[in-house]
């Protein structure tokens, strides 16, 4: 509870800046508009206009301030503009709506939570392989490293296309790409983990001529918890990115990416806004989750959290 | 009622007799090829351990002391020279779970209870759950630790989690213990009060104990016999058979015959030294 301060001080301080670069940042619109509504505006054409910088505008024209922050359609949108398309949208529609946020998150969502599951499972499964297996060791590694450094940007599409072209849609093209994102973190966590027993502990289990099996899973596995948590939370996190960046490039009709699209496309900035905004509560939510799971299994366990 | 294979087995124990030796070394030698060249960690050491015995171990560090544990443990391979434990080669001996090792470090599982923790030998050598708990109690019982089972390791003390750990390498009844500085890293008071605990355990237990150190007084209080060893290359340079009584209150190390064993040791200790 100690860091609450801390953390309002830090969104007091993005929102009020937020709240001032409004102003500027949409002042040639209001303008704009103000001529159109037959209000005085200096200077009086929109081409004159174009050689002052927003703020120079705003200096000349304070009395139209107020009227930056209720565009329709505006560069950025105000705090309260987003969170009443947010509360329109998640809380005002019914979730079965196509303007629903709830109906887009969960879209998302669960391509998402079936990236994160193949892309967990495939990391340790690669982990345990890598500790267990010299030529693993060797070869794997270099590949996952190697693959983090494409764009997935660049990436996504192709995939996409490929399985599209072997008749693959829907859900599973968009976890391919929230598991090619989760695996890494969850590879490296662990690899790290499973080594972090040391000498003595290893000895330990020799001089009671313990199998590999049993050093595995009473000895490698238990010490790797703490940090398989660690990848879990960097690995959800990735796994929404995946699943969006995999909405943008393929026209998706749902999810918070294909909103995102939506709003960019049609000049409603406080559509992709209300997205993103909702894209990364729920991220926080999910990296929330994972946080309660392991200070539970840790405590659990005897361990504190890392 | 005691099996027939168990009543063969105590007849075969009674047979061994309390004079053969339990760890005997010829001529041991072992070189480790480090990148700077070969290291001779031991050379030449011939000793005998008879059942009962505690023996321990002193020198400054590099003399081979914890490698030679470490052959008898069949943790490393020596590269010259033979040496049996109970009969068999180390690693015969290791897989029949000859002995309990007691590292420097407590070496606890966090994530295990103290139970646990003692469990973990059992759960590996296959006891049975009933056998399991009722050893878990017996050996706690026998290291003052009776009531703590449910006790996560950083909930006990640094000498606690030691005793712990002598729990953990009592509970599969092997004949031998052994232990690499095992109170190295406590203050004086609670390594005190943990050598007079090791020395009633051993005399209830009528263990045979190897003893890694580098303090006189601990060696000279704890063994029956002090092996000096020196470095450079580790080898044994004196063997001494305490004439101490068994039964030994921790004021004896004021005694004549405590401080001549004592200067023994160190003279020892120093010869080893020359050659610096």
């Amino acid at each position: 509870m100690k860091s609450v301060l801390p953390v309002l001080t830090v969104v007091g301080a993005i929102l009020l800046f937020w709240v001032v670069s409004v102003i500027p940042m949409n002042m040639h619109l209001t303008a704009d508009q103000a001529q159109r509504d037959g209000l005085v505006v200096s200077p009086a054409t929109p081409t004159e206009r174009q050689a002052y910088s927003g703020l120079g505008l705003t200096l000349k024209n304070t009395g139209l301030i107020s009227h930056t922050y209720v565009l329709e359609r505006p560069r950025l949108p105000s705090p309260h503009q987003v969170g009443v398309e947010m509360w329109d949208t998640i809380f005002a529609k019914k979730i079965t709506s196509r303007r629903s946020l709830v109906y887009h998150g969960w879209v998302t969502l669960s391509a998402t939570l079936l990236g994160f599951a193949i892309g967990t499972t495939l990391g340790i499964q690669l982990a345990v392989g890598i500790v267990y297996n010299k030529a693993m060791d060797m070869s794997v590694m270099p590949w996952a490293i190697a693959s983090q450094t494409i764009p997935i940007l660049a990436l996504a599409p192709m995939i996409i296309v490929m399985l599209g072209a072997i008749g693959i849609q829907g859900l599973l093209p968009k976890s391919v790409i929230s598991a090619y994102l989760s695996f890494f973190p969850v590879v490296v966590g662990m690899v790290k983990g499973l080594r972090s027993p040391d000498g003595m502990q290893l000895d330990l289990l020799r001089t009671y001529h313990a199998s590999p099996a049993q050093g595995f899973w009473k000895l490698r596995l238990p010490a790797s918890v703490p940090y398989l948590f660690a990848s879990l939370k960097i690995g959800i996190s990735a796994s929404l990115v995946g699943a969006i960046v995999a909405e943008l490039p393929t026209g998706a009709r749902a999810g918070f990416g294909a909103r995102m699209l939506v709003g960019d496309q049609y000049g409603q900035p406080i559509v992709t806004w209300a997205a993103l905004f909702a894209a990364a509560i729920t991220a926080a939510v999910l990296v929330g989750l994972f946080s309660a799971i392991e200070r539970q299994t840790l405590r659990r366990m005897g361990m504190q959290a890392a | 009622m005691p099996t027939v294979a168990e009543l063969a087995g105590q007849a075969l124990q009674k047979e061994d007799g309390p004079s053969k030796a339990v760890i005997a070394a010829q001529r041991l030698d072992l070189t480790f090829q480090t990148n700077d060249g070969p290291v001779h960690a031991l050379k030449d050491v011939n000793l005998e351990i008879s059942k009962g015995d505690f023996v321990s171990f002193i020198g400054p560090s590099g003399c081979g002391k914890t490698t030679f544990l470490r052959c008898i443990a069949g943790l490393e391979a020596p590269t010259g020279g033979e040496i049996t434990v109970n009969g068999m080669t180390p690693n015969e001996a290791r897989r029949a779970r000859a002995y309990g090792y007691v590292f420097q470090a407590a070496g606890l599982y966090p994530w295990r209870t103290i139970g646990g923790n003692i469990k973990l030998p059992l759960e590996i050598m296959g006891f049975s759950k009933a056998e399991q708990t009722e050893r878990v109690g017996r050996v706690l019982e026998l290291v003052d630790l009776g009531g703590f089972e449910k006790k996560f390791p950083w909930q006990l003390s640094g000498g606690m989690q030691q005793r712990a750990s002598i729990a953990r390498a009592l509970a599969f009844d092997a004949d031998i213990l052994l232990m690499d500085e095992p109170f190295g890293a406590l203050d004086e008071i609670v390594r005190d009060h943990l050598n007079e605990q090791l020395l009633q355990l051993w005399a209830r237990t009528e263990k045979t104990i190897g003893f890694v150190t580098h303090s006189i007084p601990e060696a000279v209080y704890l063994s029956t016999k002090i092996v000096v060893m020196s470095p450079r290359p580790g080898r044994i340079t004196d063997v001494i058979d305490s004439p101490l009584p068994k039964e030994r209150p921790l004021d004896i190390r004021d005694t004549p015959e405590f401080i001549e064993i004592a200067h023994r040791v160190r003279d020892g200790l120093r010869a080893g030294h020359v050659d610096d």
